[in-house]
């Protein structure tokens, strides 16, 4: 197997007594799907946290194609090549898709106009509906606010500008919990556009069957640390199931 | 699902809503082109309603007291009374867009008007025939006094996190303070007689104040910032939701900080030229000044919760409470009616926008 691309080692992190993560490790491989699952507290969302820059780990490494990296801040991450979906979406609901589609990272006029800070709306528009259009979202009026779109769409919004500027890695942390089954397929549909497009995608997600439909590799977290990894071919839910409540032998015990 | 949430409601609602289909869809059909867009877009919000409104009283008041309202002399003593106001209230949209408030804008025009014309005042000299230098001094004075209670206001708010209505409601509190204890609560008369012919000169033909055009250039500046610049989007971006602003990478404090800066020099700005107006601080003119300054923002369109607003709907709205107190005086009413009246507005202006929130919350 080729090196890892994003790698953790030894995270650590608590919160007061509670120790969310207690030595984990976790690995990302080029052009892959791997769907990150656990039971509630297992500290999945943390470890997402810690990756993406919005969390710091109290102890433990992060290699990104094989060089330690500090990631102190999700603009740090992103300038990595990493994003994020989060699962309430972060989107500004009152902007329309390509404002917040270049949502930090706006392109100004050029010359003196940008100088004094003014945007280049109409450039803008024309990257987000490609950006969207690549994905095969249709957004029939690009100017309506987010809040008015559907669930769906917005979600779509989301995934899009995650995808949009990721060049190494995409985390989603449940991004289809909220939707429908149509829209659902929409999503998974666009991770798989991802993975192709040569990013790797980070999957979290409760629903078995949709892992081992769309991942390619699968690691379960227990108790704040990885217990087990399977290849998408050799898994079924019950080993999964099992892993997630510690039937299996952990991974590294003794 | 759509038709089967139409068909709701009683048998007369349904043959209304029939008989209304044809509408409804030319209606549709006329927002689909680029034109209607923009037109749908605009009724969409409080906007293009209140502008409705007002070319509406102040043709009601015109036909009701027929060359008494709409005459050179009322139109331009209606700006220039709302000049003042319409220059705090740009700075209260850029506040409100964030989400949050200030409640100190017409202390903090009071404060630095005093500032100012102490600092004119300096060593006791008579300054009625001060230079240019006097008058620069004061102006500087008033902006910079301004400036340092909206820093205050932004670092409380964004840093201290402490809610802006409560942050800014404190700094109300200490600029009035100070503003009566600075002046000894006796009004400064003497000023350089170059600010009272400011406040006096007139501009286009000898017709339209000087202060109404400045007023309107800072508006104009100021909806043009919010509309197509980053610092306008950022300002939004913040007040739709703070938290995705701050993923996005935007110094989210820093900006907040910076809002209340540019509303607390606005109010300095606007101190000086309340100055220029009056030539006199008028320490007990500016009571009601912060609420009117809000009111017109509501009115015009920004959401309570912030992410949507617009400075030419915040003009607007600073008009209709100017027009309805002109035109109650004019027809013999009792002026307070446009307190009624405008307290009604304010809270229509409210519910339009709850209601909005709870239509698009619904999909």
């Amino acid at each position: 197997m080729a090196d890892p691309l994003l790698q953790a080692r030894g995270i650590f992190k608590s919160y007061g007594h509670v120790e969310a993560l207690r030595g984990c490790d976790f690995e990302v491989y080029p052009n892959e799907i791997v769907a990150l699952i656990g039971d509630n507290g297992a500290g999945k969302s943390t470890l997402i946290k810690i990756l993406a820059g919005t969390e710091e780990a109290d102890e433990g490494e992060i290699f990104l194609e094989g060089h330690p990296i500090h990631v102190g801040s999700p603009s740090e991450a992103m300038q990595l090549g990493i994003e994020t979906v989060y699962q309430d979406l972060a989107l500004a609901p009152d902007l329309d898709g390509s404002a917040n589609l270049y949502l930090g990272r706006e392109l100004m006029m050029a010359g003196l106009l940008g100088k004094l800070g003014f945007l280049d709306n109409r450039a803008m528009r024309t990257g987000a509906r490609k950006a969207f259009g690549e994905l095969g979202i249709d957004l029939q009026n690009a100017q309506s606010a987010v809040a008015n779109l559907s669930g769906g769409q917005r979600q779509s919004v989301a995934v899009a500008r995650s995808v949009a500027w990721a060049s190494k890695v995409v985390f989603l942390d449940e991004p289809t919990a909220a939707l429908g089954v149509i829209q659902t397929a929409r999503v998974i549909e666009t991770v798989k556009k991802i993975r192709d497009r040569g990013v790797a995608a980070v999957l979290i997600s409760h629903n078995m069957r949709q892992v081992l439909e769309v991942a390619d590799r699968i690691e379960v977290l227990r108790l704040g640390r990885r217990v087990a990894r399977f290849d998408r071919q050799g898994a079924t839910i019950e080993q999964l199931v099992l892993a997630m409540t510690g039937g299996l032998a952990e991974e590294g015990a003794a | 699902m759509t038709a089967v949430r139409r068909s709701r409601g009683g048998p007369v609602r349904r043959a209304v809503e029939s008989r209304l289909a044809p509408i409804a869809e030319l209606w549709r059909a006329f927002s689909q082109t680029r034109v209607g867009s923009v037109v749908a877009r605009a009724f969409s919000t409080n906007g293009a309603w209140i502008f409705l409104l007002l070319i509406g009283l102040m043709l009601f008041f015109n036909f009701m007291a027929p060359g008494k309202f709409l005459t050179e002399f009322n139109v331009r003593s209606m700006a220039t009374n709302v000049a003042v106001l319409l220059v705090i209230a740009v700075g209260e949209t850029f506040v409100m867009a964030t989400g949050g408030i200030d409640l100190s804008v017409g202390y903090v025009l009071l404060f630095s008007g005093v500032t100012s014309a102490q600092a004119m005042n300096w060593g006791g000299k008579d300054p009625t025939n001060s230079g240019w230098d006097i008058v620069l001094l004061g102006f500087m004075v008033a902006i910079g006094s301004g400036l340092a209670w909206g820093v205050l206001n932004g670092i409380i708010v964004a840093k201290a996190k402490v809610p802006a209505l409560i942050a800014t409601l404190g700094t109300l509190g200490m600029s009035w303070g100070l503003a009566e204890i600075f002046s000894n609560g006796q009004d400064l008369r003497y000023l350089p007689k170059i600010i009272a012919d400011m406040g006096a000169s007139r501009l286009i033909f000898d017709k339209v104040p000087l202060v109404v055009v400045v007023a309107i250039l800072i508006a104009a500046a100021g909806g043009v910032m919010l509309s197509f610049t980053r610092f306008g989007r950022y300002t939004l971006a913040i007040g739709s939701n703070q938290e995705a602003a701050r993923r996005a990478g935007i110094n989210v404090d820093r900006h907040l900080i910076a809002v209340y800066a540019l509303s607390g020099a606005l109010a300095g700005f606007a101190g000086f030229m309340s100055l220029a107006i009056f030539t006199t601080t008028t320490i007990s003119g500016h009571a009601n000044d912060n609420l009117q300054a809000i009111a017109a923002v509501v009115i015009g369109g920004t959401s309570l919760m912030g992410g949507v607003a617009t400075v030419g709907g915040t003009t607007i709205g600073i008009c209709i409470p100017m027009v309805l107190f002109s035109g109650f005086t004019i027809l013999g009413y009792q002026s307070f009616w446009r307190d009624v009246a405008v307290g009604a507005v304010l809270i229509l202006a409210v519910y339009a926008d709850q209601l909005r929130r709870r239509r698009r919350e619904r999909r």
